[in-house]
C-alpha cells in the first residue's frame, strides 16, 4: 500500500464495493449461518430445557439414559488415550523415517474420512462378528466379544478419528528445528531423553487439539455404532443410539434432555480445542517473526 | 559395531558436531526405528485396512454375479439415485453459500466473529441422530413450524427436503474450511490491481478472486459431496421409515442388513464405499499432480 501513489488510492477507494452491498453479502452470509446452524441448535436447547433444569437433570439421570452416557464417555475416553500415542507415533514416523510404502501409508491415513461411517460397521462386523472366524474364536476361546459390546464401539471410533491426532500433529512435527534435538545428542542424551525433553513439548498443544477434537466427534457417533455396538440397553447402548430409540418412541423429554446434554458437551469441547488451536498457531507464528 | 573415537579437532565446526550427532543418534535408534516403523504399519493395517478388504471379499463370496444381480434390484438402483441427487443439490447450495460465508468471515470484521468462527465448525461435532432430531422439532407433526407446514401442505419431515436439510447441517463445516485458508492466503493487491486497471467489482471477482479459490473449491466440493453421500442418522431420524421410493443408499444399506439380505447390503456398502473414496481420492490425486 505505501508504494502506491495518491492517486491510485483514489481509484481504489472509489472502486471498492459499496457500502450497500458490503451490507449485503454480510447480511446473506449472516443469515445463512442462522437459519441453518443457530435456530437449530436454539430449538434444542429450548426444548431440553422447557420443563426446566430440575425435568432434564431427571431425564438424564434415568437408569437406561445414564448408563448410556456414562458408556458414551468412557469409551471415547479410551480411545482417545490409544488415538493420542498411535496417532503421534504415526505422525512422527511418517515426518521422520523414511521407509518403502511411506507415501501409501499417508494416503490411508485419511481413509476413514473418505468412508461412510455406516459401511465403517459394516466392515467391522464382517471381520469380526461372532458368525466370523476371528469372532467365533476370540469367542471361544476367551469368551471375549469385540462386536455387539463395547469394545465393538471402541473399535469403531478409534477408525474413524484416526486421522484427527495424525493430521494435527504431522504439520508442526515438519516445522521443528533439528539442530536443537542434534544438540541434545551431542550433550549425551539418549533418545528417550530427546524425544520427551525436546520434541515433546511443541508438540503439546496440537496432540492435545486433535484428542479433543476426536473425543468430541465420538460422542456423537451413530452410523457405525448402531451397526457394531448391538444397542442392548443397559450393557451397549451408547447416547446417540439412546435419543435415537426415544425419538423413535416418541419420548420427547427423554430425547431432548439426552441430546442437549450431549450437544453441551461437544460445544465445550470444540471451543477449547479451538482456543487451544489458535493459542499454538499465535505462538508458532511469534516465533517465525 | 561403529566405534568412531570423537573427532579430535581443536574447535569442532558446527558440521562437524551435526553429523557427530546424527551418527550417534543413527546408530543407537536403528533398532528403535524399525519397530516404531512395524508398530504402526501393523496398526494401520489392522484397524484400516482388514475391514476393508473383509468387506470387500464378502461382497464377492457368492461372485461378481451375485453382486450384480443383488445391485439391478429396483430399491438398490432407487436409491443410489436419490443419494446422489441430494448430494448434489446439498453441494450446490453449500458451493454458492459457502463462498459467500467464507468470504464475509475472511473479509469483513464485526462483532461476534470469534463466537461464528467456533459455531461453524459445530455440525462436526453434533451427533447425526440430534441433527435430525432438531428438524423434526421445527418441522414434525408438533413441531415449531407445524401450523406453517400444514397451511402450505409442504411436507419436510419424512420427506425429500427434510433429508436434504438434514444433510445441509451435516455438512456445513467442509466448504467454508476449506475456503477460510485459501482466502486468507490470497494477496488482496491483485484485485486492488484489477480495480486500477479499470475492472468492474463482478469482473474482479470472476477474473481474479475466483480462480485464486479454483483448488479450495475443488476440495471443498469434494469433501462436501463424499459426506453427503454417506450420511445416514439425521437423514434415517428426518426421513422416518422411509421405505421404498424415498430410501437413500445408507438407509437402503440399514434395512437389508434388518431383512438379514447380506450380500445386498455388502454390496451396497462396498459400492458407496468405493465411491466416495474414489471421489476424495481422485480430488487428491488430481491436487497433488497440479500443485507440483
Amino acid at each position: 500500500m505505501n508504494t502506491l501513489t495518491a492517486k491510485t488510492q483514489a481509484v481504489i477507494r472509489r472502486r471498492s464495493p459499496l457500502p450497500w452491498r458490503h451490507w449485503g453479502i454480510r447480511t446473506i452470509a449472516i443469515s445463512y449461518l442462522v437459519v441453518m446452524l443457530i435456530i437449530p441448535l436454539l430449538v434444542i436447547l429450548q426444548d431440553g430445557l422447557r420443563e426446566g433444569l430440575g425435568e432434564l437433570w431427571r431425564q438424564v439421570t434415568l437408569p437406561i439414559a445414564w448408563h448410556a452416557l456414562k458408556l458414551t464417555l468412557w469409551t471415547s475416553a479410551v480411545m482417545m488415550l490409544i488415538n493420542t500415542i498411535m496417532g503421534t507415533l504415526t505422525a512422527f514416523i511418517l515426518v521422520r523415517y523414511d521407509f518403502p510404502g511411506k507415501s501409501f501409508l499417508n494416503a490411508v491415513i485419511d481413509l476413514p474420512l473418505a468412508i461412510p461411517t455406516l459401511v465403517t460397521g459394516v466392515m467391522l462386523v464382517i471381520l469380526l462378528g461372532p458368525q466370523q472366524a476371528i469372532g467365533a474364536w476370540l469367542k471361544e476361546t476367551f469368551h471375549f466379544s469385540i462386536i455387539f459390546a463395547p469394545p465393538g464401539i471402541i473399535l469403531a471410533l478409534l477408525y474413524l478419528t484416526f486421522p484427527f491426532v495424525v493430521r494435527s500433529v504431522q504439520p508442526v512435527l515438519l516445522e521443528l528445528d533439528l539442530a536443537q534435538e542434534h544438540a541434545a545428542a551431542t550433550l549425551g542424551a539418549g533418545g528417550w531423553t530427546i524425544f520427551r525433553r525436546i520434541i515433546l513439548p511443541p508438540l503439546t498443544l496440537p496432540i492435545l487439539t486433535g484428542a479433543l477434537l476426536s473425543f468430541a466427534r465420538a460422542i456423537g457417533e451413530f452410523g457405525s455404532i448402531v451397526i457394531v455396538a448391538g444397542n442392548i440397553p443397559l450393557y451397549s447402548q451408547t447416547a446417540a443410539v439412546y435419543v435415537f430409540g426415544e425419538v423413535e418412541s416418541e419420548n420427547r423429554l427423554g430425547a431432548s434432555a439426552v441430546s442437549v446434554v450431549m450437544v453441551t458437551i461437544a460445544f465445550g469441547l470444540m471451543m477449547f480445542a479451538n482456543y487451544l488451536r489458535n493459542r499454538s498457531r499465535f505462538g508458532f507464528r511469534k516465533e517465525n517473526e | 559395531m561403529n566405534e568412531n573415537p570423537l573427532p579430535r579437532i581443536a574447535a569442532p565446526s558446527l558440521k562437524s558436531i551435526v553429523l557427530f550427532s546424527q551418527r550417534l543418534i543413527g546408530n543407537k535408534a536403528k533398532w528403535v526405528q524399525r519397530s516404531l516403523i512395524f508398530v504402526v504399519v501393523v496398526y494401520v493395517g489392522l484397524l484400516i485396512l482388514a475391514p476393508l478388504a473383509a468387506l470387500t471379499v464378502s461382497a464377492f463370496e457368492k461372485g461378481a454375479g451375485a453382486i450384480f444381480s443383488s445391485l439391478k434390484h429396483s430399491n438398490v438402483l432407487i436409491s443410489f439415485w436419490n443419494t446422489l441427487w441430494i448430494s448434489l443439490v446439498v453441494v450446490l447450495i453449500h458451493t454458492l453459500f459457502g463462498t459467500i460465508v467464507a468470504w464475509v468471515f475472511v473479509r469483513h470484521r464485526f462483532p461476534g466473529r470469534s463466537i461464528i468462527n467456533g459455531l461453524i465448525e459445530m455440525p462436526f461435532v453434533i451427533s447425526p441422530v440430534v441433527t435430525g432430531y432438531m428438524l423434526l422439532l421445527i418441522f414434525g407433526r408438533s413441531g415449531i413450524l407445524s401450523n406453517f407446514v400444514e397451511a402450505t401442505g409442504i411436507r419436510v419431515a419424512f420427506a425429500f427436503p427434510g433429508m436434504v436439510m438434514a444433510t445441509l447441517f451435516v455438512t456445513l463445516p467442509f466448504m467454508i474450511r476449506e475456503l477460510i485458508p485459501v482466502l486468507e492466503n490470497f494477496d488482496a493487491s491483485q484485485e486492488k490491481a484489477a480495480a486500477t486497471l479499470g475492472a468492474n467489482s463482478w469482473q474482479i471477482f470472476w477474473r481474479v478472486t475466483l480462480p485464486a479459490l479454483r483448488w479450495g473449491l475443488i476440495y471443498g466440493i469434494t469433501l462436501t459431496f463424499a459426506r453427503a453421500l454417506g450420511e445416514f442418522g439425521a437423514v434415517l431420524v428426518i426421513g422416518g421409515a422411509a421405505q421404498g421410493k424415498m430410501m437413500t443408499t445408507t438407509l437402503f444399506i440399514y434395512h437389508a442388513l434388518e431383512e438379514r439380505q447380506y450380500i445386498a447390503a455388502y454390496s451396497a456398502a462396498l459400492l458407496l464405499g468405493v465411491f466416495s473414496l474414489a471421489l476424495v481420492s481422485g480430488s487428491n490425486w488430481v491436487r497433488n499432480k497440479v500443485q507440483r
